[in-house]
């Protein structure tokens, strides 16, 4: 299944993707890579790594406490599949790689470049404020123009190449004629460094070389912070997207199976899909008979019968048996596309949020440049001297410069999302955090999402110590979910298994076996002889007397009665809409305490209603895993999905759940809650030091001492603001 | 102020081999993984003789 192990495979498209044709050298190397969502200290990494190198053929293994993942070296027969076990039994979960889908993000180019630039900014900056603070404190003639001369003769070629960010944006945004927040960024910057290099060839006693500076250090750093955010978020979701790998075994004339990518597959193909793997296209059975787990697509938890003649749809899993199956819909045509149109048009919904930064750079940036040309205009008629009118127009855009602004929003959503990642929340979508906040009503999905989608058996310790021998004996010669169901059932209670000859699994049926010369066999009631009853149940016969039923039922996911209870305590309207049968959905909501929900429902339902919910005002978090919920995922306000979704479902949410818990959901929304409020908070502190500081300019009386200081006050200011939600 | 011609020059300097010190460490990754590093120092793993 892995193509990470193939080392070809591995280079290549990361060589294509990289940007300038540069190949770091320490991640690339890295042949196998291992996603590990529990780690969180030394005694883990050491273990790991321990654990990993003692694999025969693993050369070397590293992981990264960061990105929560472990980068492996080894001989090309090392598979990634025989080192999950390998961590599992350490006690980590551990998820294969796909390398070639990660291997793009592996050299961040952008937030390396973004740092360089930091760095020069900030020594330059330094080194011009000691001239400065020289000047300021009484440096003057020609030590004065001296000094001045240092700073230009530092200053230029630091923003230059330090401000290229913002000259780039400012020119986009100016090309097709839009204001953003970098044109004033940019004006202020430029408009400081010409009136300071004029005032300086005239040895004038101002000169805000040092505020230039600054500016684009503090910017640069609210920059930064931006990136590092979405880069962990991208990362981490590309490393999600790397778990799935598009291929699929077509039978050539000869009936020899060939691996081929899924998108080269035509109608009427045969294609081969093995016990495990997911149907890659829509298509017919022409052999073998085996069950198929539809539970990502339609929530239905009961595995569905399948054979000759049956049809089956993209996406669904094939359990027990080998099946060839002959291509009906292949691509777009195919259900599961059509499912990932309806989230194309939800989508289109979605972008219509404006942020609050955005909101306060369309207030602001007209603003400073209408501030700052009145400033201009009234003393250019009150002095008619284009010196002291062109400075004073530069001291108002400096100080109203949005260091703050431009801090404000990154610092705390990097302080938001850094505590999230670390209860295991991944914010993929810039304004997910202040849509979360807004969240009145939040509806779930069932299968996979508040329950495991794994069966439980629930009569097991009823049973006859004999009988669960027995069954724990035939169990274990299927990996259906209802045997394995049994068979950790069966390892929780201590058991042994029976010793039985001869076992066979019959596909679509269950597993039989020979046990003191009698015929026993453990699976689907019709194949037994018993009589089916209304839960999910397998069926034991004994050989003698009536079948045994052991009945089933999903098991919650952990954290799912908290994170329901904790949403119910604040208020939150909760729903339950599931597309599985109406008995299994009611008994869940009554267990969770869900007092609305919906059983039975199409994808075209759900996502109904959501919408009719946002239409009757409220804001709706919508948290589902399957293909059947991604049109609601799109539709709602905003949205999350556990990582063990499907690829399109994670695609259409705006926060993944990195591990098992649900119970982060709650906290999520406080943490949302608060986020914003700092955000606002911090547009005010920004707003009332422009109130100070600007009438003060326009004044003239803003020398770059003041500038200085009110400009590093307010930036440090928001900074510990956002400081405060860590 | 004779003495500027000197001190400036020097600090200059000083600030120019921290700014390529600093690159040298973007260059050579060693800010991937932050967290990790700040745990592996409580490891005693190589305490007594080098990593191979």
């Amino acid at each position: 299944m892995s193509t990470a192990v193939r080392p070809q495979l591995a280079a290549c498209p990361g060589c294509v993707a990289a940007p300038n044709g540069t190949v770091e050298q320490a991640p690339t190397e890295a042949r196998l890579a291992l996603s590990l969502p529990s780690i969180h200290c030394q005694a883990c990494i050491s273990t790991v790594e321990r654990g990993l190198n003692a694999v025969p053929g693993v050369r070397s293994a590293r992981v990264n406490l960061t990105l929560k993942r472990a980068l492996i070296e080894a001989d090309p027969d090392v598979r990634a599949l025989d080192l999950v076990p390998v961590l599992e039994r350490l006690g980590f979960e551990a998820h294969e790689l796909d390398l070639a889908a990660l291997s793009a993000t592996q050299t961040d180019q952008a937030g390396r470049d973004l740092l360089m630039r930091l760095a020069v900014a900030f020594f330059a900056s330094m080194n011009v404020m000691l001239l400065s603070i020289s000047v300021w404190s009484g440096a003057s003639d020609a030590t004065r123009d001296m000094f001045h001369w240092i700073s230009a003769a530092i200053t230029f070629p630091a923003i230059l190449f330090a401000g290229q960010p913002f000259f780039r944006n400012a020119w986009q945004a100016l090309r097709v004629g839009r204001l953003n927040m970098d044109v004033p960024i940019v004006l202020a910057i430029v408009l400081a460094l010409l009136t300071s290099l004029w005032e300086t060839s005239l040895s004038g006693e101002h000169a805000y070389f040092d505020a230039a500076l600054t500016l684009t250090f503090f910017l640069l750093a609210g920059r930064y912070l931006d990136h590092r955010t979405r880069a962990v978020a991208r990362s981490a979701a590309e490393e999600l997207a790397a778990l799935e790998v598009p291929r699929a075994l077509r039978l050539d004339s000869a009936g020899q199976p060939v691996e081929v990518a899924v998108a080269d597959l035509v109608i009427d193909d045969h294609i081969l899909v093995r016990p495990g793997g997911r149907m890659p296209v829509d298509g017919v059975v022409l052999e073998g008979q085996s069950e198929l787990d539809r539970s990502l697509l339609t929530g239905e938890t009961l595995p569905v019968f399948a054979e000759v003649g049956s049809s089956v749809s993209a996406g669904e899993v094939n359990l027990t048996g080998p099946l060839v199956i002959r291509a009906t819909a292949v691509g777009n045509e195919s259900s599961l596309h059509q499912l990932a149109d309806l989230v194309a048009i939800a989508e289109s919904g979605r972008s219509r949020y404006t942020s609050l930064a955005d909101r306060a750079a369309k207030l602001y940036a007209p603003g400073v440049h209408i501030l700052s040309g009145l400033a201009f205009l009234g003393w250019y008629l009150f002095t008619f001297d284009m010196r002291v009118a062109l400075n004073i127009a530069a001291a108002v855009l400096i100080i109203t410069c949005p260091c703050a602004l431009g801090l404000a929003v990154p610092a705390v959503t990097t302080a938001a999302s850094g505590r999230l990642f670390k209860k295991g929340m991944l914010i993929k979508h810039a304004t997910a955090l202040e849509r979360l906040a807004e969240v009145d009503t939040v509806v779930f999905d069932k299968t996979g999402t508040l329950t495991n989608g794994q069966p439980r058996c629930d009569d097991f310790d009823q049973l006859s110590l004999s009988d669960q021998r027995l069954a724990y004996a035939l169990a274990q010669g299927s990996d259906h979910p209802l045997s394995v169901a049994i068979c950790r059932a069966a390892a929780q209670a201590g058991i042994k298994a029976a010793v039985v000859t001869a076992q066979e699994e019959v596909p679509g049926y269950g597993s039989e076996a020979l046990y003191g010369g009698q015929r026993v066999r453990l699976g689907r009631a019709a194949w037994v002889g018993a009589e089916p009853g209304e839960k999910t149940a397998a069926y034991l016969d004994r050989g003698a007397g009536a079948p045994q039923a052991l009945t089933f039922s999903d098991s919650l996911r952990p954290g799912a009665a908290d994170a329901v209870r904790a949403l119910l305590n604040a208020g939150k309207d909760v729903w339950l809409i599931s597309g599985d049968a109406e008995g299994a959905v009611c008994d869940l909501a009554t267990r969770l305490g869900i007092k609305s929900w919906i059983a039975a429902a199409l994808p075209q339902d759900k996502c109904d209603q959501v919408s009719l919910l946002s239409q009757q005002g409220h804001r709706v978090l919508m948290v589902g895993d399957g293909l059947n919920d991604t049109a609601a995922l799109a539709a709602a306000h905003v949205s999350i999905s556990p990582a063990s979704a499907l690829d399109a479902a994670r695609v259409a949410s705006d926060i993944v759940l990195l591990g098992q818990d649900l119970s982060p959901i709650a906290e999520a929304c406080t943490v949302a809650q608060k986020a914003t409020r700092r955000i606002r908070e911090n547009f005010r502190i920004a707003t009332l030091y422009n109130v100070i500081a600007v009438p003060l300019a326009v004044a003239g009386l803003a020398t770059p001492l003041v500038a200085a200081l009110a400009m590093s006050t307010s930036s440090i200011t928001v900074s510990l603001n956002a400081l405060r939600l860590r | 102020m004779s003495v500027l011609t000197y001190l400036i020059p020097i600090s200059l300097f000083l600030g120019g081999v921290g700014l390529v010190g600093f690159l040298y460490t973007v260059r050579s990754n060693q800010y991937d993984d932050p967290e990790g590093d700040a745990r592996r120092i409580l490891s005693d793993e190589w305490d007594d003789h080098p990593k191979p």
